[in-house]
């Protein structure tokens, strides 16, 4: 199988992933903030399309879904955010089986997936779809061509890894730890744990959960992570801008400033993945 | 054993989850199941002992009189701690106890489930906190004084409506943080597999009693068996053992709410019947029928009772609906209150406001329908609800009610 644009995002550096949800407060504005994170140096960009039970969710970004579902955001609303966006990034959707199983048919989730490709989406996260019920959705992923990310617990036991990983394209998303807060030691070590764990995947492992600094960024790839992802330290600065009263200019430019010093940990610590197998 | 209903049930959660799940299951295969270290012989003594079981079975003789046929109460309002709930959660905190977890939590909406995993928890020495809908908080005070009472943490749910769905989903979210030590008592037979079949298990013991105490004063099966449906434990637990009776027909009463419409642009469906309006969805770890909208955003639901008030239903109900052996019913929030009024004057038994529906429905049945003998399970007391009661009896209009005109306050506060 030939390597996705997902993939081939992880190859020169470790990969910045950064996470926002789609129409958060508004279509417009999210639309800048998108762009104003690719401008800071993200390689792949997760758009959380919103489900009004997010139950993987910490309160940071369950907010966020609710200001995005007041402004109206829908599944089709969400493809033409898609569409609207300039940015030349691999892009990754991020929802609940929920809202996939109802755009789809009696024959299953493949309409949603043809749209989200059509519309540009490279690759879908859904954090309630375990492996065990995921093959309807992974047969239409694998029909066009869009990766199915599954995510790696810190409770996801040996047996449960090597099927996760068989299932997985794109990147593995390794949950760094079980809560939305923690001391970072604690991040470090089970990262490590984790990523260990891990060896022998051809997948890159991007590792996600509680990290909002260029230092935590750069010590996460200094233990060997191909990746980082970043939600809730983004989606924070957008509330403040929406809480704040802020222009929409201001707080774009407060998200790219994030960003490259995201990056920049990610720089300064990394090293081509080509060297890192 | 299998993990579906049909096409319902399955598992839909974080994989952060999926390991409690597979150790669950093991569990409920291994102690429930198989009675492994005598766990069902302590649940059964606990339950005898602490919980007051057996509950009767009442022939109710002004309802017997009022529709033609012979109406039997199964009284879990007896149970200890005043419902059906008590049966679940007893056997979740002793099985929780059983698989070395040291914490506790629950979600409730009326409180009755909250109440009941609190005894629980106090009565084995188990730390517990209930996530409750900060709006079931203001209308379930007396509930919420009686969780703490038992030394349980409550902690409000401010997202969305605040009721039990967000309270789910938000003991969901906890239980994803501290699944390691911590085990998640499930309140009805809704979420991810295998809560439903277990849920299922320990509330099958209303059915149990009800076979063999009528039996024991007629020698017979019932005709018809009617339980009211929320999340539908107490529905399951009463259906249990007659789903093989094809005799038997089986009646599950839903909230008709103020009206079985949907306002699809608002998101909000006036009722809480998703058996008979829901379409299939995913919801809170299973596939079921759900009230949704095209899109598949959860719709926020309406009961006048808090404890049907929930936008879900358990996967197996939904099956059995699905395939013709159980049939459901809705009764609306004024037929409701008069049921809640009616049972309370001719039979001196004051319902929770969930149980009302299914006394409501009676009057609405047709004699064929109710047959020579119907069985309804009184679910739970109304002292909780008594409040809501008062309120919503003046705006409703009700038959059957009292002279409210000497408890109207003009000017007064109500919650003194």
């Amino acid at each position: 199988m030939s390597e996705s644009d997902i993939t081939a995002a992880f190859e020169d550096r470790p990969a910045f992933v950064p996470y926002l949800t789609a129409g958060d407060p508004t279509f417009e504005s999210s639309i800048e903030y998108v762009e104003a994170l690719a401008r800071g140096g993200a390689d792949v960009i997760e758009l959380g399309l919103p489900f009004s039970e997010p139950i993987a969710e910490g309160p940071t970004i369950q907010q966020a879904i609710v200001r995005s579902l007041e402004s109206g955001m829908t599944p089709e609303r969400f493809f033409e955010f898609v569409e609207t966006l300039g940015v030349d990034v691999p892009l990754v959707c991020m929802t609940y089986y929920n809202l996939i199983y109802q755009y789809g048919d009696a024959e299953g989730p493949r309409p949603f997936v043809e749209r989200a490709a059509a519309a540009g989406i490279d690759g879908l996260i859904v954090p309630d779809l375990p492996v065990e019920e995921a093959t309807p959705l992974r047969t239409a992923c694998d029909a066009h061509g869009v990766d199915l990310i599954f995510i790696v617990a810190p409770t996801t036991t040996d047996e449960r890894l090597t099927p996760l990983l068989e299932h997985s394209s794109g990147y593995v998303y390794v949950q760094a730890r079980l809560g939305v807060t923690g001391a970072r030691s604690d991040v470090s070590d089970r990262t490590s744990y984790s990523l260990d764990r891990l060896e022998g995947s051809d997948l890159p492992a991007a590792v996600g959960f509680g990290i909002s600094t260029g230092e935590q960024a750069g010590e996460i790839v200094a233990a060997g992570a191909d990746g980082i992802i970043v939600g809730s330290a983004l989606v924070d600065i957008v509330a403040e801008g929406y809480e704040d009263d802020l222009t929409t200019e201001e707080t774009a430019e407060r998200l790219e400033a994030k960003a490259r010093e995201l990056t920049t940990g990610i720089i300064e610590q990394g090293r081509p993945r080509s060297e890192r197998l | 054993m299998s993990e579906t209903f049909g096409r319902y049930g399955g598992q839909y959660v974080p994989e952060a989850l999926m390991p409690a799940l597979e150790e669950l299951t093991d569990a409920y295969r291994r102690y429930v199941l198989d009675n492994e270290d005598g766990f069902m012989d302590e649940f059964r003594e606990r339950l005898r002992t602490f919980g007051g079981r057996p509950t009767p079975l009442q022939h109710a003789e002004k309802l017997s009189e009022r529709y033609g046929t012979s109406v039997y109460l199964k009284r879990e309002d007896l149970v200890h701690g005043g419902a059906h709930k008590l049966n679940n959660a007893l056997g979740q905190v002793l099985l929780a106890k059983y698989m070395g977890k040291e914490r506790i939590i629950a979600e409730t909406g009326a409180g009755q489930h909250g109440t009941a995993t609190a005894m629980a928890a106090a009565h084995l020495d188990m730390p517990c906190e209930i996530y409750m809908g900060r709006t079931d908080t203001n209308r379930q005070r007396p509930n919420v004084f009686r969780m703490r009472l038992n030394d349980a943490e409550v902690t409000p749910v401010d997202v969305g409506r605040g009721t039990l769905k967000e309270a789910i989903s938000q003991a969901l979210r906890d239980w994803a943080h501290s699944v390691e030590t911590t085990h998640y008592v499930i309140g009805s037979v809704v979420g991810p597999h295998p809560f439903p079949q277990l849920v299922d298990e320990f509330q099958a013991v209303i059915s149990a009693e009800i076979r063999e105490q009528l039996h024991e004063q007629t020698g017979t099966l019932p005709n018809s068996v009617v339980a009211c449906a929320g999340g539908g434990s107490n529905a399951m637990g009463t259906f249990h053992h007659f789903v093989d009776e094809e005799s038997v027909d089986l009646y599950a009463i839903e909230a008709g709410g103020s009206s079985l419409d949907v306002d699809e642009e608002r998101g909000v469906a006036p009722n809480s019947a998703s058996l008979t309006t829901g379409t299939e969805g995913v919801l809170h770890g299973a596939r079921t029928r759900v009230l949704q909208d095209s899109d598949g955003q959860i719709m926020e639901s309406h009961s006048v009772s808090a404890g049907l008030d929930y936008a879900g239903v358990g996967p197996e109900l939904a099956h059995l609906v699905e395939t013709g052996r159980v049939t459901p019913e809705s009764v609306d929030d004024r037929t409701a209150l008069a049921g809640f009024h009616r049972l309370s004057q001719a039979e001196g038994i004051i319902p929770a406001l969930e149980t009302a529906h299914a006394v409501g429905w009676l009057e609405e049945a047709t004699p064929e329908q109710l047959g020579e003998q119907v069985v309804l399970t009184v679910s739970g007391r109304g002292d909780k609800d008594l409040e809501t009661v008062l309120e919503e009896t003046a705006t409703h209009d009700v038959p059957a009610a009292p002279e409210m005109d000497v408890f109207s306050t003009t000017g007064g506060d109500r919650n003194e």
